[in-house]
């Protein structure tokens, strides 16, 4: 229900020795892998893989970048007091730029807003050559790294519950070992076949990224490299496919196919014939095409399929599941930023994201500091234009020109979350089903004009489900929301206990969250999953108040084929608009949804 | 600089390096959105496109990229491909006072950034629905308008600022603004293949792009000329290019068919056939170079209802089974 797996504990010394192994891997192609998604809490277990690391890497020092990391300071802006003192422009190069040729660690990685990952992913892609550790204390399956970070980093050993005797140091770090690896690594052949094999493994387990065989690739070759190999063999391709695929599986591996499943002995050289036939596409194809590179990859064995197939099959994480239901969830679009202040009720304008030029008018707010900051590079240009024009600056005063003014930007006042929940039980009957969906549709139309987030909870059978975390993703919120089957009991104080857990957390990151409930009032299913009508009407209408006393505002939409005075009660207990879906129209939900959200919040 | 992956060498996504390429032949058509999944070679397609661009000429020296009118001394450079990156400052992306001259020099000058530089050629954004929301602002005013306006410390500053603007994004980071879209002459969904030859294809030139980056662009040197020729070939042909009224006809009903703002679509349809045509050396624009190019030209003009359960591209497709029947 609302309580959120814990990752399941893995079988302790297998998964700390290919922890070790991804470690060494990446000391040895730092750049070529990415680097590692460290999915710990901070404990023994981490510290142990961070001592590794820095034993292996005594060349690569480490960065610390926490989440909140401004972008003057990530990446580079003029350094004020450098420049007041020098007399001339002193630029500081940022985060980023000195982070080349280092380990950048990426602190509370589950907290990493995508501007912040976006911003680290382009760097890579620039070339920066850092070696990555995002450090990932998420607790629930979606609290996680973002998806655009992660799907750049080669590794992602998993390290909570490991038991203290499981951290074993292995061969003793030796960075020798790893430099005379990383001098055998350019001749290091991968079998022609490599690629396929990993390509058709990583289509097996459901990974969509091509990142992933790239790196599985570069995996091969540098653990060949490690072991002292010329040529990447069994051992090599089997560490690639236990280190850099199984981690990313989203579904298992087929059971043991039957014998055809050898791929075409003569390897695919040619590119693949445009197979779209509807497009006459001159651009493409004509022009001369060399052959493809195979080029020092070509070496002469194969591995067997089958062999990659069963390293794959025994490291996949055992919660797979768990986190199967969570992979759909993407991460939070905007997510968290920098350190989500208390739940802060009643501030206006939500929190400040920086500043930006602009002229003071109502209501701005002026940023101070950053003011002053523009304003004290032009001072000595400043106070000599004005003794030119015969004025005269007053000693020790500060000139600021309007120019300066800069301005604190804040989250936008209309950030904010509204959460559907939706009722999807059998006694919604479906066409009611259906009519709630069409209303949930139109209001999301009302939340894309005014750039809200929207989260969907449905609940049905014995518990609620949250499909979506907050997103402005129109996309998959359609998705889901078309994808939500209905039938079976109303549990719906479990609903409203899985929309309140999401409201505050949509609190704690700065959002205002709003919910929209719609459903028939009819609970039959108490909040510990016991069917009862009188204990289910109980527990919902205790969260309702819940939610009333913790300040949320709300909307209650009745789908019942008449209004039921049950629901009523329920928005009365929830401190909310009431609203009956049979006599509403689309234009009364747009108006209901409007003056919801453009309410004071 | 590191060398870039060669376009030629970009396995599948027909539609995105079609798109690239009729934006190079014909820049009013004017910039690329590129949506779609994680590690589809959005951002590779874009920054190896600088390569195919012909070069421009410009006054000698010109910060602002200034076109030679009279017998100015005059310079050929390649066309700019400028990134903008996310997290850019307003004063790196407009312009600002020239700190070090007003410094050293006590004089007040201005100093021309991104969109300056970007005159002529393109401007890319990549992570496009990140931009914060006052830099998008400021991009649809220009773009609109080809001008940048600056004012600084009493100084005015007008300068040119003409460019292709190129987006790419992953859909689930959210959704851009109407406005925004708008701007983009062409929009493109992209997916990663399913098809194993095909990835395996991607895999194994990437690796060897990664290897030794300067032997691979070399073995694809030759596709990327034949492919700048065919470019250049077809951007003298465009003048030639003759556009029937039915073919114009045809392209006003699709565009009312599908209710798409305005008449950027219907335009930026016409000119996307015609370079369509003028890269495939026909001489007369047809209905089947619409067919080609209207799924691009029109999916990201139809967000009036963005809850239409079919999809953009299912309608225009739909659109396009009426009023071209094949």
């Amino acid at each position: 229900m609302r309580d959120s797996a814990e990752p399941v504990a893995e079988a302790g010394a297998p998964a700390w020795e290919d922890a070790v192994l991804a470690a060494w891997l990446l000391a040895v192609d730092p750049v070529g892998l990415g680097g590692a998604t460290l999915r710990a809490r901070a404990g023994p277990a981490r510290d142990a893989w961070m001592d590794l690391w820095r034993d292996l890497t005594p060349e690569r020092p480490m960065l610390r970048l926490p989440p909140g990391t401004p972008d003057d300071r990530l990446l580079g802006g003029l350094d004020l007091a450098g420049t007041l003192a020098a007399g001339r422009p002193v630029r500081s190069p940022g985060l980023l730029a000195e982070a080349s040729g280092r380990t950048l660690v990426l602190t509370m990685a589950e907290r990493c807003p995508s501007g912040l990952a976006a911003r680290i992913a382009a760097a890579q892609d620039a070339g920066a050559a850092f070696a990555l550790i995002a450090l990932d204390e998420g607790a629930a399956p979606d609290e996680a790294a973002p998806s655009s970070l992660t799907d750049r980093l080669a590794f992602a050993p998993r390290l909570d519950g490991l038991p203290l005797a499981a951290l074993a140091p292995g061969a003793a770090p030796c960075p020798a070992e790893v430099v005379a690896a990383q001098a055998r690594l350019r001749s290091v052949r991968a079998p022609g076949t490599l690629a396929e094999a990993f390509v058709g493994l990583g289509l097996a387990l459901g990974i969509g990224s091509l990142r992933a065989p790239l790196l599985a690739l570069n995996a091969a070759r540098a653990a060949a490299a490690l072991f002292g190999d010329d040529e990447v063999g069994e051992a090599a391709a089997a560490a690639a496919v236990r280190l850099v695929l199984a981690p990313r599986a989203t579904r298992l591996p087929p059971e043991p196919p039957p014998a055809d499943d050898d791929p075409p002995d003569d390897p695919p050289d040619s590119p693949p014939p445009d197979t779209s036939p509807d497009t006459a596409d001159a651009s493409d194809g004509d022009a001369p095409t060399p052959d493809e590179a195979e080029g020092p990859d070509d070496g002469g064995g194969r591995i067997p399929d089958d062999v990659l197939v069963e390293a794959a099959r025994a490291a996949i994480p055992s919660d797979l599941l768990a986190r199967l239901l969570a992979a759909g969830a993407l991460r939070t679009a905007g997510g968290a930023s920098a350190a989500a202040g208390d739940d802060g009720a009643g501030r206006k304008g939500g929190r400040p994201v920086g500043s930006m030029r602009g002229a003071l008018r109502d209501g701005a707010r002026l940023d101070l500091i950053e003011t002053l900051r523009a304003a004290a590079a032009w001072q000595p240009l400043r106070r000599r234009l004005m003794a030119e024009a015969g004025a005269q600056a007053t000693p020790g005063r500060v000139l600021v020109r309007p120019d300066d003014f800069r301005l604190k930007r804040f989250r936008r006042r209309a950030e904010r979350v509204v959460i559907f929940v939706v009722d999807a039980s059998g006694s919604a009957a479906l066409a009611r089903l259906a009519e709630a969906k069409g209303a949930v549709e139109l209001m999301l139309a009302q939340a894309y004009v005014a750039r809200q987030q929207v989260a969907l909870v449905s609940f049905r059978g014995a518990a609620a489900e949250v499909l979506l975390p907050p997103t402005r993703s129109l996309v998959m919120t359609k998705r889901r929301l078309a994808s939500l089957p209905g039938g079976g009991g109303t549990p719906l104080a479990a609903g409203l206990a899985a929309a309140m857990d999401l409201a505050r957390l949509a609190k704690s990151r700065g959002t205002t969250p709003y919910l929209a409930v719609l459903t028939d009032g009819k609970a039959n299913i108490a909040l510990d999953g016991a069917p009862g009508r009188p204990q289910a009407e109980a527990d919902a209408r205790r969260i309702a108040q819940a939610l009333r006393v913790a300040g949320v505002r709300s909307i209650l939409i009745d789908t019942g084929n008449r209004p039921a005075q049950s629901a009523r009660d329920l928005a009365t207990a929830m401190g909310g608009a009431y609203l009956p879906l049979p006599r509403a129209d689309a234009r009364m939900l747009s108006a209901a949804m409007r003056s919801a959200l453009d309410g004071p919040g | 600089m590191p060398p870039s992956f060669p376009f030629s060498a970009i396995v599948g996504q027909a539609e995105m390096k079609r798109a690239l390429t009729l934006t190079a032949i014909d820049p009013t058509i004017g910039g690329v959105l590129v949506f779609g999944d994680r590690g589809t070679g959005k951002s590779t397609a874009v920054r190896s496109l600088a390569a195919l661009l012909p070069p421009i000429e410009i006054v000698r020296g010109s910060a602002y990229n200034a076109a030679p009118v009279n017998g100015e001394d005059r310079e050929t450079v390649p066309t700019p491909v400028i990134d903008l990156p996310l997290g850019a400052t307003e004063d790196r992306v407009v312009g600002a006072l020239d700190l070090e001259r007003a410094l050293t020099r006590g004089e007040k000058a201005f100093e021309p950034r991104l969109l300056a530089r970007a005159h002529r050629g393109f401007l890319y954004i990549d992570e496009v629905n990140l931009l914060e929301d006052h830099l998008v602002d400021l991009l649809i005013d220009v773009a609109a308008s080809g001008e940048n306006v600056v004012e600084r410390e009493g100084l005015s500053i007008r300068h040119a600022a003409r460019f292709v603007l190129v987006g790419s994004g992953n859909p689930e980071e959210g959704e851009l603004r109407p406005q925004l879209l708008d701007r983009f002459g062409l929009s493109v969904e992209v997916a990663s293949s399913t098809d194993i030859a095909e990835r395996v294809a991607v895999i194994k030139r990437r690796d060897a792009f990664d290897r030794d980056p300067e032997a691979f662009v070399a073995e694809w040197a030759a596709a990327d000329a034949a492919h700048r020729a065919a470019i250049l070939g077809a951007r003298t042909l465009l003048r030639a290019i003759e556009t029937p009224d039915t073919t114009l006809a045809v392209t006003a009903e699709l565009c009312i068919a599908l209710g798409s703002d305005g008449l950027r679509g219907e335009l930026t349809l016409m000119r996307a056939a015609r370079a369509l045509a003028a890269l495939e050396g026909a001489m007369v624009v047809t209905p089947a170079h619409l067919r080609v190019i209207a799924p691009s030209a029109l999916r990201h003009r139809l967000r009036r209802d963005p809850l239409d359960e079919a999809g953009s591209t299912a309608r225009v497709d739909r659109a396009l089974a009426e009023v071209i029947p094949a």
